[in-house]
């Protein structure tokens, strides 16, 4: 499920977004007009009030971000995949014995041979956002592939055992 | 010693006061407004140390510095923002005007003081310091807090009143007959409303006069327009506060950020000068009859302040502790309180109103933000925990 963010104006302060988690806890961005920003933690008994408030520079809020995004990214695109009927987002690590392990992506022609898109590798962390024929996969790279049920699943077979 | 000299050491003086003041208010964490109006109540009329020279350039700086106030209050508001908030929230801005503003014109009324008096008093009772109460919740770190945007919602539509409210007083207090009156107020409200609606609808138009790039231009020209458009306003008797919160409004984009930047300061220096001059025309032997009524005032008009924030808050789907941060975070006067205030007294109406506006504004500006702590004390916290449990006992019968 995609994460909901709900945008609240503070009048003549600025916008304040949060995001409750499926844990039930809100976290909350206050950016203010002139450019400031503060990330919010509410409280767990009271769930109005924000029990700390930590302003931020934004170098501070860039690096924080940065931290987060490469979970942003994949969860973003799984939400966005549910509003098609029939086409799915999975994340595919690539097993240790593959045979395309250490091979460029453009080897396995994943898409001639199951239809099916590769968008985003995700290495340790960090993300490798459409990837080119030439990029080079590794054992546990992490392969976010967008396409029919029989297509992902014809894919993982690929990845781990090569063509049929 | 020549005039111009004492002038000068008049105002130097009481500016460096005010300073030493303002240190104060921030080390004590208060608002610095009750202490400027303590320092105009030492130095005017039947002070300690009245001050002669300078009087006329603290009527004339009070004059810029209520201008200046409202005009960076309209500044701070889109109108996409101002419509909005009307829209949404205009049964809390019912509430807040009933439960606050009819105290305080009954009060008048069984004073005696006339229904002059009464308009001006609902006024003064009814809103709330958009400046002290935004900086308290900033002080104790709310902005982020669920309850805030109703809190603000209740200052923007009072704010927005009074583009209205103030029209109509200074038709009032003119004291014309019953027919004149209403042709007053009628056309008051009238020129508001077109004035409103050529700054939310042509408002780049106007904003395209100045150019955000350079500040030496954009200064007089903001400054000057404000002025005018005040002193117009006020030449129709629509009063020349609300002239100049119309210009703010009518201001958007880079041009109202950069103009905001360049006037506060100028805004800071002005409203101080207001505040201090509403003490110094204000004699402190006048102060002591009306401290009793103002007591009363103060204490039942920051109760219904303090219900008017649970109810808006409760409609807002806010919990119980919410709801009552909501209610003590509005409870200070401020501002508008003297500016409605001063226009009365200025008029001729009840002239017991300048020292009662000033004891009262001094205790709910004194009070308030210690008032808007009181719900994260312990204390407090478990009562309402008390009050919970003790609610949901009895729901389940």
């Amino acid at each position: 499920m995609g994460a909901r963010i709900e945008k609240v104006d503070l009048p003549g302060i600025g916008v304040r977004h949060d995001i409750v988690t499926e844990g039930g806890r809100r976290v909350g961005v206050v950016s203010h007009r002139d450019g400031e920003r503060d990330l919010t933690i509410f409280d767990v008994d009271d769930p109005d009030a924000s029990s700390d408030s930590i302003s931020m520079s934004d170098d501070e809020a860039a690096a924080l971000a940065d931290v987060l995004g490469g979970s942003v990214m994949l969860s973003s695109l799984a939400s966005l995949a549910e509003d098609i009927a029939g086409i799915y987002v999975e994340k595919i690590e690539l097993p240790i014995d593959s045979p395309f392990a250490g091979r460029p992506l453009g080897d396995s022609k994943t898409r001639t041979r199951t239809h099916v898109s590769i968008v985003a590798l995700s290495r340790d962390g960090t993300v490798i956002p459409s990837p080119t024929p030439s990029d080079v996969l590794y054992a546990g790279d992490i392969i976010v592939a967008v396409g029919t049920r029989a297509g992902l699943d014809a894919v993982s077979r690929l990845f781990a055992t090569g063509p049929d | 010693m020549h005039e111009t000299t004492l002038i000068l050491i008049e105002i130097g003086a009481l500016l460096f006061g005010m300073s030493l003041l303002g240190r104060l208010a921030i080390r004590i964490g208060i608002s610095p407004i009750p202490l400027y109006l303590v320092a105009g109540l030492a130095f005017g009329n039947g002070g300690i140390v009245p001050l002669g020279a300078s009087e006329e350039f603290f009527e004339i700086g009070s004059e810029i510095g209520v201008i200046l106030l409202l005009a960076l209050l309209g500044l701070e508001y889109t109108a996409g923002e101002l419509l909005t908030n009307l829209r949404q929230s205009k049964i809390a801005g019912l509430i807040d005007a009933s439960l606050n503003a009819v105290p305080g014109a009954l009060f008048a009324l069984v004073m005696g003081w006339g229904p002059a008096a009464a308009v001006a008093l609902a006024g003064i009772t009814w809103v709330s310091s958009s400046g002290v109460v935004a900086k308290v919740m900033r002080d104790l770190g709310r902005l982020g807090n669920r309850e805030t945007p109703t809190v603000l919602a209740v200052l923007v539509i009072e704010d927005l009143a009074m583009a209205f409210y103030l029209p109509i007083l200074s038709a009032v207090v003119i004291g014309v007959s019953l027919v004149q009156g209403a042709v007053a107020v009628a056309v008051a409200v009238g020129v508001v409303s077109v004035i409103l609606w050529v700054a939310l609808r042509h408002g780049p138009v106007i904003s395209r006069v100045f150019t955000p790039d350079h500040p030496e231009p954009l200064l007089l020209g903001v400054l000057g327009l404000t002025m005018l458009v005040a002193g117009l306003a006020a030449q129709v008797n629509v009063s020349a506060a609300v002239g100049a919160f119309l210009v703010g409004i009518a201001l958007s984009g880079r041009v109202a950020e950069h103009a905001g930047r360049l006037l506060t300061p100028l805004r800071d220096l002005f409203a101080a000068v207001f505040f201090v001059f509403f003490g110094l025309t204000t004699d402190p032997a006048d102060l002591l009859p009306v401290l009793p009524a103002a007591i009363v005032l103060a204490v039942v008009t920051i109760a219904t302040k303090v219900g008017t924030g649970y109810l808006a808050a409760r409609r807002a789907g806010i919990g119980v502790p919410g709801r009552w941060r909501a209610g003590f975070a509005l409870t200070p006067r401020g501002e508008f309180s003297i500016v409605i205030a001063g226009l009365a007294v200025g008029a001729g109406v009840a002239p017991q109103l300048a020292p009662l506006a000033t004891a009262y504004v001094l205790i709910t500006v004194i009070a308030g933000p210690f008032l808007a702590r009181v719900p994260d004390t312990a204390w407090f916290r478990g009562w309402s925990r008390q009050q919970r449990s003790a609610a949901m006992r009895s729901a389940r019968g």
